[in-house]
């Protein structure tokens, strides 16, 4: 068996290629004909320069958000998938993504036009949403045990869910009818965010998730065999424990507000990954994030070109290729 | 004449014999329910959708839901004997059958249908020739609109009708179908999206930016503020390359002739008409002709214009 460096770093290679070779390729495929000569053509102003604003405000950012919503979706199923032994949780299973629906929704539909330093309100309500989801789940959890019972944040996350579900329906129930086809809008997820503010808005929150993703990559090994081996093994249930869960749930908060709540990624990107690499969450959770990353922005060029002029969303093609592909790959391998 | 009306009842609602004039309609439809108080059976309206602003009579009457929540106990409970439904609604049409209301199913078409329903109301309410004068009307009106647009150049429009607020996210824009697109069609323009046959189409920044308008004209619903009209249009800036956005020609209109497909299409198509062609309209205000008696054509005087019938929900945004 090789060793676990040299694991991680093939992995890394292979799916840290893949990714670049996506983010290269996806802003040059689109249902224009973009000319790369034309559009790095210093003589005609950007002002003017259609080729390079096709390019430079309508794809680039979306690649980028793709690229970094990817990462972010995948590499926190991994985590919640670690951390709540479950293989079938995802990201949006604690409620993050329920929360941040909601506040989406009630942007939507009170009109909320305010803006967070800079950022617009559906975002903000969004990202504020997840944060409530999260602050109460956590707070269920810890309410029964001293530590993080992973029983309890399942069944939290899951009653919370269907609670905010109701909210939504409820809100959904009492919008306008043009702010009712926006909120469908929104909850299949988009990618088109046409600036890169909110990318420069969520990065530092990726970031900081991902640091930690690195941290706990080790301890969850350890978590995923149970808490009682875990601590056999020294390590600090607790805070291994409470790292895994709020570092997953800012980076799905994260993503959620760029891109909506995009299906299918969180939990096939890792299963995939892990037939293709094992179970090791050192290599698993980086591949994963470069492996997401580079199938996010792929679905998007999908998406956008498949049925061009008119956009594909691209939550309906994750799920479309996601799905089939895990099925033929889990009875092939088998 | 009589015979004629006979002939149109009889093919427009079957079984016209078991419907009698009716004395207590309901419409949840705001199209219909301001085509029923132009031809003249606006005082036997009872009740009317939630989304139903117009004319200003219907401020009191009772509300029996819309499109997605009818109210059918309410709707029952008022003894109407006819209720103008969306063709869309079957399950409250069995259930208004079974209940023995006579329905009139609406269909939303282009502006041709709009000349077609108001004559099949007509006909449905025993007001035909009120609706055969108002259709001569809206026809003449739209086709003198379309006569001081003719043989001047069609600028390509883009025309929005949903957005997230203060951002370039979630742009809703009208495809080569509906309503919208005759009204922009017969004003003089060209819908950039004219080949797309769909009334509604998610615009991508990348297509707006690839099909390049000439005029954008946004559609809302409800006042805004000033300030609010300043930062919307502030989020256009980015696509500099868009003619619209060079130009300053990127209009939001909140006025509700635009939206509803009933018999003040024509005002709506003219105010399109004003804003793509201000030129065609300009020898009208030194000449003193003014339609409605508004203010001069130019787009200037769009501007904090207070109740004025056409221009006072206009006000072009300042691009730059």
């Amino acid at each position: 068996m090789a060793s676990i460096r040299r694991r991680i770093v093939v992995a890394v290679t292979g799916f840290g290629a893949l990714m670049l070779a996506a983010i290269v390729i996806a802003p040059l495929l689109g249902p224009t004909p973009v000319s790369l000569a034309r559009a790095l053509d210093r003589s005609t102003p950007l002002s003017e320069n259609v080729d390079a604003q096709i390019l430079f405000v309508a794809r680039l950012p979306r690649t980028l958000a793709g690229a970094l919503v990817g990462a972010a979706l995948a590499s926190a199923g991994v985590v919640f998938q670690g951390l709540l032994r479950n293989p079938l949780a995802t990201p949006f299973t604690l409620g993050v993504s329920a929360g941040a629906a909601l506040g989406a929704m009630l942007a939507i539909t009170l009109g909320w036009t305010f803006g967070w330093i800079g950022i617009p309100a559906i975002p903000a309500a969004s990202f504020a949403g997840s944060v409530g989801a999260v602050a109460i789940v956590y707070a269920l959890a810890r309410a029964r045990h001293g530590g993080l019972s992973t029983n309890v944040l399942l069944l939290a996350g899951v009653t919370l869910n269907a609670f905010f579900s109701a909210l939504i329906v409820f809100v959904q129930f009492l919008a306008d009818f043009t702010d009712l086809y926006r909120m469908l809008r929104w909850l299949v997820g988009d990618l088109d965010i046409a600036t890169y503010q909110p990318l420069v808005t969520a990065l530092p929150l990726l970031l900081i998730a991902f640091a930690v993703f690195a941290w706990i990559a080790r301890p969850l090994n350890l978590l995923s065999m149970g808490p009682d081996s875990a601590q056999t093994h020294g390590i600090d249930v607790r805070s291994a424990q409470r790292a895994a869960f709020f570092s997953a749930s800012l980076a799905t908060g994260a993503a959620v507000s760029v891109g909506g709540p995009i299906g299918f990624v969180g939990i096939i990107i890792p299963h995939l990954v892990r037939l293709l690499v094992g179970a090791d969450h050192r290599v698993v959770l980086p591949a994963s994030a470069l492996f997401g990353a580079a199938f996010l922005v792929s679905c998007d060029v999908v998406g956008r070109t498949v049925m061009s002029p008119i956009e594909v969303p691209v939550g309906v093609i994750t799920a479309l290729l996601g799905g089939p592909f895990f099925l033929w790959l889990l009875i092939r391998r088998g | 004449m009589r015979l004629a009306v006979a002939a149109l009842i009889g093919c427009v609602a079957a079984g016209a014999s078991q419907n009698p004039t009716p004395q207590r309609i309901i419409s949840i439809i705001p199209a219909v329910t301001e085509i029923l108080f132009a031809i003249g059976a606006g005082p036997r309206v009872v009740a009317v959708g939630s989304f139903d602003h117009y004319p200003p009579d219907v401020k009191g009457l009772e509300r029996v839901g819309a499109l997605l929540d009818p109210d059918l106990e309410k709707i029952l409970s008022l003894k109407p004997d006819l209720v103008a439904v969306y063709a869309s609604q079957q399950d409250l049409e069995r259930q208004l059958e079974r209940a023995g209301v006579a329905t009139f199913r609406y269909r939303h078409a282009g502006l041709a249908g709009v000349s077609k329903t108001i004559l099949e109301l007509g006909a449905r309410v025993g007001q035909l020739p009120d609706a055969q004068a108002l259709v001569k009307t809206l026809e003449d009106r739209l086709g003198s609109v379309r006569e001081r647009v003719a043989g001047r150049p069609r600028p390509k429009t883009l025309i929005v009708f949903g957005r997230e607020a203060l951002a370039l996210r979630g742009i809703y824009a009208n495809g080569g179908v509906g309503f919208l697109h005759d009204m922009l069609t017969a004003a003089g323009g060209e819908n950039i999206f004219a080949d797309i046959p769909r009334e509604s189409l998610q615009a991508t920044t990348e297509l707006i930016l690839s099909r390049r308008p000439d005029v954008i004209i946004e559609l809302r619903i409800g006042e805004i503020s000033a300030e609010r009209r300043a930062s919307e249009v502030a989020v256009w800036h980015q696509l500099t390359s868009v003619p619209a956005v060079q130009s300053r020609r990127v209009f939001l209109v909140t006025d509700a002739r635009t939206v509803v497909p009933g018999p003040r299409v024509a005002e709506g198509t003219e105010l399109l008409a004003r804003l793509l062609h201000p030129d065609a309209f300009k020898q009208e205000a030194a000449s003193g002709r003014e339609l409605d008696g508004h203010g001069p054509g130019d787009q200037a005087s769009f501007v904090g214009v207070g109740h004025q019938p056409l221009d006072a929900s206009t006000a072009p945004l300042a691009v730059r």
